[in-house]
């Protein structure tokens, strides 16, 4: 065949070789993402997931710092076994705001995506500042030095403009507010009327959490990590959903 | 190491016409085989991608024919095996409690469901042997040491609804005044009444300033507490005549407890598990070994 004979062309034409073999690469990848963009039921939208608070958002960089993801996953799979164990199996939308996603590969420790509301703060303070306290047989390891660290949340303005240059909608005046929503989620005596209504029930359906997370007066990393905690698989109403079949 | 002489002339089978420094390559055929299950997989791809969800089309992927689901895969084996305990379920919901250990049958289903919800939901605060946090505020459940009663009923009733949560407005509820905090009692009137308490429990204590606690305790913890120390399961105020202590029982411990109070609180599990569910896991704990 005559296409055939100039194959010669190719193979002998280093540069000419990586190029098309670019093309015909980028052709197979393109067919399996694009469409995950664009399709329905990948991007089934959910009533409830909304935008981290500031302080959730910086427990979550907190997570993701100390390297949770390695041994918790987020991601409750769609088999009976861990929605029994677990609860409902994780959405897509539900972490359409976590850049990045935290579903991770592998689980030394149980799964996270529905520990929300599962347990008391105080038993996050002990199980955090030593796990082996409440749970003997548990191998993670103690993370007291969290509630010696204070935050103040000078940088949260910027995790929250970052986050929304890669597409989380915080708005203006949520950018406004950003360290005084950050202080006043940890301090149940504060004014937090502006918190709950920008990020609360009326907005996206669920109040928030506002309390003293750790126990303690100041204002720790150990506060910002159990916030983020302690909404995990909270935001969606499962008793209003109802799956759509084509999955 | 050649294992063998390669036997094949010059001629026998053709070459791919290539050569490098005299070495040519014969162009053998593929073996059938091969070929056939290579064609196979082909057959086999284009049948799989009809079968099941596979080419995206413009607002969904095609569903395929066997209209397969994850979604409605988990939602059916869930469903089979709530279908096959329905009848036993539907008998411990009806059971009298009291009289459930009777019926071997109905009593082995609730130890083994009971055990695994205890697992599940249960072990991360009392411990995966029930023998609770000493010193943290987690209860065992082991000993015959009750809060708030080691009976079937009042195990069944605390479960159900918890103990001092804002979830359920029928959570068991009492609260210790904060005697330090709050200035009910002044610091030496607390170090007195801890002594008494120390007296109580049997342990070492000063002999003087236990006598003068002893007023102190009548007209500020007997309430609760009753006059000697033997607590109340109606108000879940603890047994303070035995070395049982669930935030420690040392003389700095008492003084903090007097000093900040306890607020112990227990999420209602009426609103993550069914009732059967409930029911098992009451009768699990009663037969652990300190069920009244």
């Amino acid at each position: 065949m005559a296409i055939l004979d100039k194959h010669k062309v190719i193979e002998t034409h280093a540069t000419l070789l990586m190029v098309l073999s670019l093309i015909v690469v980028s052709i197979g990848g393109l067919v399996q993402i694009v469409p995950l963009f664009y399709l329905e039921n990948t991007i089934e939208k959910v009533e409830g997931v909304r935008p981290y608070t500031p302080l959730e958002l910086i427990g979550r960089d907190i997570y993701i710092r100390e390297g949770c993801y390695v041994c918790h996953s987020q991601m409750i799979r769609p088999m009976r076994d861990e929605v029994e164990r677990y609860g409902h199996y994780s959405l897509a939308a539900e972490s359409m705001y976590d850049h990045p996603f935290q579903w991770g590969s592998k689980r030394t420790g149980p799964d996270l995506a529905r520990v929300g509301g599962r347990y008391s703060d105080e038993w996050h303070q002990d199980h955090f500042t030593y796990a082996k306290a409440v749970v003997p047989e548990s191998v993670m390891p103690p993370y007291s030095f969290l509630f010696n660290k204070e935050i103040d949340g000078r940088y949260v303005q910027d995790v929250m403009k970052t986050h929304r240059f890669v597409g989380v909608p915080y708005s203006d005046e949520m950018m406004e507010n950003a360290l005084a929503d950050f202080t006043a989620q940890a301090d149940p005596d504060s004014d937090y009327d502006g918190l709950e209504e920008r990020y609360g029930e009326e907005a996206f359906g669920r109040a928030i959490n506002v309390r003293n997370f750790d126990g303690q007066p100041q204002l720790t990393e150990a506060d910002a990590l159990i916030a983020y905690i302690q909404v995990l698989g909270t935001m969606v109403d499962f008793s209003t959903f109802t799956p759509d079949a084509s999955r | 190491m050649c294992a063998k002489r390669v036997t094949t002339k010059p001629g026998d089978v053709q070459t791919t016409g290539h050569s490098w420094d005299g070495i040519e390559e014969y162009d053998n055929p593929m073996p059938r085989w091969w070929v056939w299950v290579f064609y196979a997989t082909i057959v086999w791809g284009i049948g799989y991608s009809i079968a099941h969800p596979a080419w995206p089309m413009l607002t969904k992927a095609t569903p395929g024919l066997l209209g397969s689901s994850t979604r409605a895969d988990v939602a059916a084996e869930i469903k089979r095996f709530d279908d096959a305990n329905a009848t036993i379920k539907q008998a411990l919901v009806d059971a009298d409690l009291t009289t459930v250990s009777a019926d071997p049958n109905l009593m082995t289903f609730a130890q083994n469901a009971g055990a695994a919800v205890f697992r599940t939901n249960c072990t991360t605060c009392h411990g995966s042997g029930a023998n609770g946090v000493a010193g943290k505020g987690y209860p065992s459940l082991l000993d015959d040491d009750w809060l708030w009663g080691g009976d079937i009923e009042n195990i069944h009733l605390t479960i159900t609804h918890g103990i001092r949560n804002t979830t359920d407005d029928d959570a068991r509820y009492s609260e210790m005044p904060k005697f330090g905090v709050d200035e009910i009692l002044e610091k030496p009137q607390i170090d007195e009444v801890v002594e008494y308490v120390l007296k109580l429990s049997g342990q070492e204590h000063d002999a003087t300033l236990a006598s003068a606690g002893e007023t102190v305790f009548v007209e500020n913890c007997a309430a609760c507490h009753m006059e000697d120390g033997s607590g109340d399961i109606t108000q879940g105020a603890p047994k303070l005549t035995d070395a049982i202590w669930l935030y420690g029982g040392s003389r700095e411990k008492i003084v903090e407890t007097v000093t900040y109070a306890r607020f112990g609180v227990m999420p209602n599990w009426n609103a993550i598990l069914t009732e059967d569910e409930i029911r098992a896991v009451a009768l699990y704990v009663h037969s652990r070994g300190g069920g009244q």
